[in-house]
């Protein structure tokens, strides 16, 4: 059976030439970066040398640029540790309502410890408007979180112009970037933004290894305290083959992100105007086209988007949902809901996100699998009935 | 996998699925919010299940349950598949993942709804059918109550014999029914 991957946003594959970095330092050499010795250093070496790879991937200074775990890490780490550092100033956090969990969550934990949250609505595309931050910035505003590009729907949100709102109020602009960075050209000095997240299994590097950019002269508290690694703002032992790949993957992404858009673009855009042709009731979500150049995402009408993804899977199609069935919390996106698209619409949820091996014989391939599977369960729908009747008159 | 092969088998070959027209019950149960919506559709015979089918908007679990429960229920009596549980099918499906243990099986509970709808059905089809004695028969002349075998009426006195046609209480000594305007043959 042909195997198609189209989940980019869960986890992108491993670059060979990443991967063949990273062994060493899985192997032979295992030294710790804080050791003196010449093993230490060597792996020392290797963790600035990945440090400087990612500021020029996003345009920052090396010293700029702190690795953590994950990308929950980074903006747990932000969205925490910025506003703690700030509470002597006011205690109020504005955020999206597309934010990723790890900074939804974050902000109401902040909020047990006093903080106040406010959180902007977005349009229809997912989109925030910026004089909606501004009209919800107070004198008590100490920062401000809103997504670089959301992998859900894709939209690419308006975050320089956010970050010089926040800058007139004199707030701090975070954004988690993680889905963007390694993927669309993110300039930390263009973008004019304090802090920003990235995470390396999301463009082609490891998993399990993230940074946080925070701009110079920027003040954070530390969630994890301990040794001085990471400036003394992140203690524990580096992940040295981690950091490698991650570095490499920057470096890979610097060099090669035009090229994989300019070839994802056509097919991604193939499979939004194509799948709407072969199924009825699709409904595109995000911004048709203010949006992450391999990402396409959908509502399917009156089924459910887990069913979906079994039958999908079954097929060789690998894909997401942000159906409630599919989330182990059982809700639907919470961004899907913000965008003012109904529970049951919601439920329909599907986005197939590219990779760079992705090609069009996979999307055809994709188009000619899909309709029947939608066909089917829609067969089975009580939803899908109903409509038809109603429709009958 | 996060589902037995069980489950993979009834979700990818789900038995019974459709609508009957003429249903003898329909029983639905879940919204969309939560996540599954379970249509049953029964037909039944000789207090039997005769025939089962279901509609699922929902994940795996929630068509995979829809259609066990069908199976199990087929032919069954009406009590017996009353004693079919969410717990019994989730066991003969080889289990289920934990948080798909409240939203998507529901199953049970959609077939229990569509006996009860049956029962209510029947009930009303039977009140209609017989109606109170009391209401069935009246005197013709009085318009008092009669009892079905009575050969008078007791309100009037009047002599009754029961209409060869229609079955309603008619002077004894009348040509015509009054109810439904056959005549005696023989007055």
């Amino acid at each position: 059976m042909r195997k198609v991957y189209l989940d980019h946003i869960a986890a992108t594959p491993l670059d060979t030439r990443v991967f063949d970095v990273m062994l060493p330092f899985l192997k032979e050499k295992y030294g710790n970066p804080q050791s003196l010795h010449s093993s230490g250093q060597e792996a020392l070496a290797a963790v600035e040398e990945s440090r400087e790879k990612v500021a020029q991937l996003i345009n920052s200074e090396a010293s700029e640029i702190f690795f953590t775990s994950s990308g929950s890490e980074s903006n747990n780490f932000a969205l925490k540790g910025l506003a703690m550092a700030r509470s002597s100033r006011g205690k109020h956090i504005v955020i999206s309502a597309v934010e990723h969990q790890s900074i939804l969550q974050s902000a109401k934990n902040m909020e047990k410890l006093g903080f106040t949250v406010s959180i902007v609505p977005v349009d229809k595309w997912g989109m925030v408007d910026p004089d909606d931050v501004k009209k919800t910035i107070t004198r008590e505003t100490i920062l401000v979180s809103v997504l670089l590009a959301s992998s859900e729907v894709g939209t690419i949100e308006p975050v320089g112009e956010i970050a010089r709102i926040c800058r007139s109020q004199n707030v701090l602009f975070f954004t988690d970037a993680v889905a963007a960075v390694g993927n669309i050209p993110v300039d930390v000095k263009e973008l004019g933004v304090d802090g920003l997240s990235l995470a390396g299994n999301q463009f082609y590097g490891p998993k399990g290894s993230a940074a946080l950019f925070i701009k110079a002269g920027t003040r954070i508290f530390s969630l994890i305290d301990g040794g001085i690694q990471e400036g003394g703002r992140r203690a524990g032992t580096e992940n040295v083959a981690g950091i490698v790949g991650l570095g490499k993957a920057a470096d890979i992404a610097k060099k090669e992100m035009n090229q994989r858009t300019e070839k994802l673009n056509p097919l991604r855009d193939m499979l939004i105007q194509q799948l709407p042709q072969k199924i009825d009731h699709v409904i595109l979500t995000g911004h048709p086209e203010k949006r992450l150049p391999f990402q396409a995402s959908f509502c399917i009408e009156f089924i459910e988007g887990e069913a979906m993804l079994l039958s999908l899977d079954m097929n060789g199609i690998a894909a997401s949902s942000g159906s409630a069935c599919t989330s182990r919390a059982l809700k639907a996106s919470h961004v899907l809901l913000a965008m003012g698209i109904s529970h049951a619409v919601a439920q329909g949820s599907l986005v197939f996100s590219l990779i760079e091996e992705t090609t069009s014989k996979d999307i055809s391939y994709l188009l000619e699998v899909f309709p029947p599977v939608v066909e089917r369960l829609r067969k089975m729908s009580p939803l899908y009935s109903k409509y038809l009747e109603e429709k009958k008159g | 996998m996060i589902y037995s092969e069980k489950v993979m088998d009834h979700f990818q070959n789900p038995r019974n699925v459709g609508i009957i027209k003429d249903a003898d019950g329909v029983g639905e149960v879940g919204n969309p919010i939560c996540g599954d919506v379970m249509a049953f559709y029964i037909k039944v015979k000789d207090n039997r299940l005769q025939d089962i089918k279901f509609q699922t908007f929902g994940c795996g679990a929630a068509i995979a349950v829809s259609s066990m429960v069908s199976e199990l229920a087929k032919g069954k009596t009406l009590e017996e598949a009353m004693k079919i549980t969410n717990r019994s099918v989730a066991e003969e499906l080889g289990g289920l993942p934990k948080n798909k243990l409240h939203c998507s099986n529901l199953g049970a509970d959609a077939l229990h709804k569509a006996i009860e709808d049956y029962k209510e059905k029947q009930k009303k089809k039977e009140e209609e059918k017989t109606p109170s004695s009391a209401d069935k028969f009246h005197c013709p002349y009085c318009d008092g109550p009669v009892e079905e075998l009575e050969n008078y009426c007791q309100k009037c006195q009047i002599e009754l014999e029961p209409c060869p046609e229609c079955g309603q209480p008619t002077r004894k000594d009348q040509e015509k029914c009054v109810h439904c305007g056959a005549t005696k043959v023989g007055v």
